[in-house]
């Protein structure tokens, strides 16, 4: 069972749509007991990292959630802001984060943008750089939805999976140990997204 | 080289789907889920759905509807038509669409915008207008489905709208709707200099060359309906779409 995040902030229905689509098991939820239940956990989000981060603190859930990433070591996966907020701090109302991995969200460089509006609002053409086993079987050229105004800079690059470009390389996702982040939308991405949550499911 | 995202945007009429010439001739296209999931399997970059009639009729939300068409699209999904209140747009993206259109309600209540980006972020929030060119070639933004003029101009509505709390605006030309004729690059040129929000051209594209028009025009992304839901102008409905389109 993978209980996805319910904090009060995204895409929760288009998710849950699309591991049902993949046959997987999978629930909504805010409940400590189902998640303590759950053997995987999704973190959602969008919207404002400020907001974000006062609403997942006053859900009371940050606890449960680290108790069963650190010392229970269930995989977890934050899509967008659900895995910016895994990083120390963001730029976006310049407050911390939870801190799970050592980098920081940062706002686009819009002086390395040139033409290019921010958000970064598009299908993107990923590069992956390690052997994260999301990656697994995915199908040729793949290209994820991208909607966003910050992205996630690592201090070193160990952690880092997979880069896209917006006038510029980033980060579009990280993995370390049980914690994976995507800056992309998998559930939004056609067969190219339905592959990473499917091998998320199968971890 | 930036993928450019290319949108069909299909219109819902009581629980089937129309196609409008210059917003009037509604011919009727097929069902909406069905059609959604030919949408699905071609792999589109976006759809946009609005029940074109909604506000004009003062008609409610078919919730039931967008949520069964939710659930068989596997890409980013908005809908309008309808939408009043903070609640309808909270229950439109709990239904799994990520973006709410809005158009006519922010004639009367400006502010919802912002209450619905505050909440879920600008990218969620698309201002839609539609625009006609008067005898004298001046452009007019319309309301509720263009029956009724507001009196604003293209851009000064589009700076409004950005100014609100829409982090897209979609600029439709009424004049171009249906006619395969091409985008009003002139007015997509217009209001995209004028904006720093992502611009999405509508009305008038019937071919890629089209599409690419659009883009070089200033738009971020390109809409259209008859071109990939007919098989040519005049001709049967065949349901189709680019493989990519990169400028």
């Amino acid at each position: 069972m993978i209980a996805i995040i319910n904090y009060g902030l995204g895409n929760l229905t288009s998710i849950l749509n699309m591991f049902r689509r993949i046959g997987a098991d999978a629930v909504i939820t805010s409940d400590p007991a189902e998640i303590a239940a759950a053997d995987k956990l999704l973190l959602p989000g969008v919207g404002h990292f400020k907001t974000g981060m006062e609403t997942l603190r006053s859900s009371g859930l940050v606890d449960v959630l680290e108790k069963e990433v650190f010392e229970k070591k269930k995989p977890i996966l934050g899509i967008c802001l659900g895995a910016q907020l895994m990083t120390k701090h963001s730029e976006e109302g310049d407050v911390a984060g939870l801190g799970w991995v050592d980098a920081r969200t940062r706002k686009f460089d819009a002086s390395r943008l040139s033409e290019l509006k921010i958000p970064h609002m598009a299908w993107s053409d990923v590069s992956f750089v390690d052997s994260n086993p999301l990656w697994t079987d995915l199908p040729a050229d793949p290209r994820f939805y991208h909607v966003h105004s910050y992205h996630f800079d690592f201090e070193d690059s160990a952690d880092v999976s997979a880069t896209a470009r917006y006038g510029y390389d980033f980060v579009t996702a990280f993995h370390r140990g049980n914690i994976y982040g995507t800056q992309f939308h998998p559930e939004k991405s056609h067969k190219f997204g339905m592959k990473v949550l499917e091998n998320f499911a199968k971890l | 080289m930036v993928r450019k995202r290319i949108i069909p945007v299909l219109l819902l009429n009581e629980g089937g789907l129309y196609k409008t010439v210059e917003f009037k001739k509604a011919s009727y296209v097929g069902d909406p889920i069905n059609t959604v999931k030919i949408f699905n399997e071609k792999e589109v970059d976006e759809l946009v759905i609005l029940d074109f009639q909604a506000s004009k009729q003062g008609r409610g939300i078919d919730f039931a509807k967008i949520t069964e068409i939710a659930g068989e699209a596997f890409m980013p999904m908005a809908y309008g038509g309808g939408i009043k209140t903070f609640e309808d747009a909270k229950k439109v993206i709990d239904a799994g669409f990520e973006k709410v259109v809005l158009n006519s309600i922010l004639f009367s209540e400006p502010l919802l915008a912002r209450k619905i980006a505050d909440v879920y972020g600008e990218q969620s929030v698309i201002g839609a207008m539609d625009v006609k060119k008067n005898l004298f070639g001046k452009y007019g933004v319309y309301s509720h489905s263009g029956t009724v003029k507001t009196g604003e101009t293209p851009v000064e509505w589009a700076k409004k709208l950005a100014e609100l709390g829409a982090g897209e605006i979609v600029v439709n030309s009424i004049d171009k709707d249906g006619t395969w004729s091409g985008y009003d690059e002139g007015l997509i040129r217009q209001v995209s200099s004028a904006v720093g929000v992502p611009v999405i051209a509508c009305g008038g594209a019937g071919s890629l060359e089209d599409l690419k028009k659009g883009i070089q025009a200033g738009a971020s992304a390109v809409a259209a309906g008859s071109l990939f839901i007919y098989q040519k102008k005049g001709m049967g409905v065949l349901i189709s779409f680019p493989s990519t389109l990169r400028v």
